[in-house]
């Protein structure tokens, strides 16, 4: 039982929950950029939430090796099967020798696809993420792979579910700090003031954004300390990158501020070119 | 130590230096994930639970908490050095010493393993000869060769692959920091001691 990959399209990757808890090794967590969606895909099809699914840009084509049921989650798009169009919140099931065709999203960047059983390729450090800062798990799908499915537990009836419809542009929430001192006073406000451009050199370790620099109040290089998904970073251009889910387990540039745990997920789906802000929310006491 | 934010998942403890981050860590791993940096600790969980838990900890006492303390001399790792690094001759400059006075500050006292970060098996050693202190270069390699040993800040550390980097270059060595079918795939992991040991070469001499 298996999926044979025809077309990868510009990048499929491998992800399930990824690799918390390793730091002592150098290794971080990475895992599925839309942690929500992973859940979602998965929870169509009976699978453990955290079964191995595949992360894509579209433009991914396989073929089904014996009978397999599918679902997909993020970014909304087409989904054919043998060259008609499917409805993509719901399960959807593939015959022997059937070919299933995910297109680039309509709006948005990244979709997930899961079948019942999970890709079953094999573990890495108790994981089966690709984290493609450390190239660690499996390797970026290719044309003629052959994708292991796990044994399928019993799918839900009548389960469905809504892509998240994705506008385009995005807002997101952030806790400031820990080194907003570090910057000049107006430096959070423009922060959160400025329309940022997501860089066309965005990827799973950040998500780098165009705009004004930031202005740093302190020059003094920052002893590297560790770092968490979302948190957003200011590199020497004044500019910056919201770390993904690849991020390293330390950084050596200051973090002015930290995207809301839940937010972080919606950044797996803004295109290169499209528009995202920044809402302050207060730290999790309320203060 | 101060309390720090670090988004709605977790927060940063910023300690004065590594030893006080490294009582603190000690003093709160395992009960809750804690991931130590030069000066500082993470804390992953829900911060009001976290800082709640703070109130009621302690940093365990300085001498129990610097882990070459609690290791024996027999698990100590051995890492055989050339020592033709393209910094070698810059570091000598920066700190003053002979190229081979620099050899020897930094195979003459042991290292421990503080903490691990930037790639897979890359570990920040500290505890060597404060003579070996160096700023990282003013412009980063955009490649280094695995296996590269380096020196910045108060920290040594060997590169596990080729990346990009910033440290000072002293030497290379052919042991493998990092390999899947070992358990641990890390060969530095943190409280481990760490010698290095000058391999007898033409260039290194």
């Amino acid at each position: 039982m298996s999926l044979r990959v025809v077309t990868p399209g510009p990048s499929t990757l491998v992800q399930d929950a990824g690799r918390p808890g390793l730091a002592h090794l150098g290794v971080g967590p990475s895992g599925a950029f839309d942690r929500a969606a992973l859940r979602q895909a998965n929870r169509l099809l009976g699978n453990p939430e955290d079964a191995a699914v595949l992360e894509t840009f579209g433009g991914l084509t396989l073929v089904a090796e014996g009978r397999h049921v599918v679902a997909l989650a993020g970014s909304a798009g087409a989904v054919l099967v043998d060259g008609s169009p499917m409805s993509s919140g719901r399960a959807i099931v593939l015959r022997e020798g059937s070919t299933l065709e995910v297109a680039a999203p309509a709006h948005g960047l990244r979709r997930t696809v899961a079948v019942a059983g999970g890709i079953a390729v094999p573990e890495v450090l108790g994981s089966r993420s690709r984290d493609t800062l450390a190239g660690l798990g499996p390797d970026p799908l290719a044309a003629g792979d052959q994708l292991p499915v796990g044994p399928a537990g019993r799918v839900p009836p009548h389960a469905d579910v809504e892509p998240t419809p994705r506008s385009g542009d995005l807002e997101v929430r952030l806790v400031p700090g820990p080194r907003d001192d570090w910057f000049t006073p107006g430096a959070l406000a423009l922060l959160c003031r400025t329309g940022w451009r997501v860089s066309d050199r965005s990827d799973r370790i950040g998500v780098r954004l165009d705009g004004p620099p930031l202005e740093r109040r302190r020059t003094d290089e920052l002893p590297s300390e560790p770092v968490v998904r979302g948190s957003i970073q200011v590199t020497s251009s004044g500019l910056p990158v919201v770390l993904g889910p690849d991020h390293p387990v330390t950084g050596g540039y200051p973090v002015i501020a930290v995207v809301r745990d839940a937010d972080v997920d919606l950044l797996a789906h803004v295109a290169p070119g499209r528009m995202v802000r920044f809402r302050r929310a207060g730290p999790a006491r309320g203060a | 130590m101060e309390l720090k934010a670090c988004g709605d998942r977790a927060i940063l403890l910023d300690c004065a230096d590594l030893d006080e981050a490294l009582a603190w860590h000690a003093a709160l791993s395992p009960r809750v994930e804690a991931v130590l940096g030069a000066r500082t600790v993470l804390l992953r969980g829900e911060p009001a639970a976290l800082r709640s838990l703070l109130v009621e900890t302690r940093p365990a006492a300085s001498d129990t908490a610097r882990p070459s303390d609690q290791a024996q001399p027999s698990d100590a790792v051995r890492i055989p050095v050339t020592y033709d690094g393209p910094d070698i001759a810059e570091v000598a400059t920066l700190t003053g010493l002979t190229t081979a006075e620099v050899v020897a500050a930094h195979t003459g006292r042991p290292w421990t393993v503080a903490f691990a970060g930037f790639a897979p098996g890359f570990a920040y050693l500290t505890g060597g000869d404060p003579r070996l202190h160096v700023p990282r270069r003013d412009s980063p390699r955009s490649r280094v060769e695995p296996g590269a040993v380096g020196l910045a800040g108060e920290f040594s550390g060997v590169y596990p692959r080729a990346s990009p980097g910033g440290w000072q270059l002293i030497g290379r060595t052919a042991v493998p920091l990092w390999d899947l079918d070992r358990e641990p795939p890390a060969l530095l992991t943190p409280g481990a001691t760490v010698w290095f040991e000058p391999v007898q070469s033409g260039e290194a001499r």
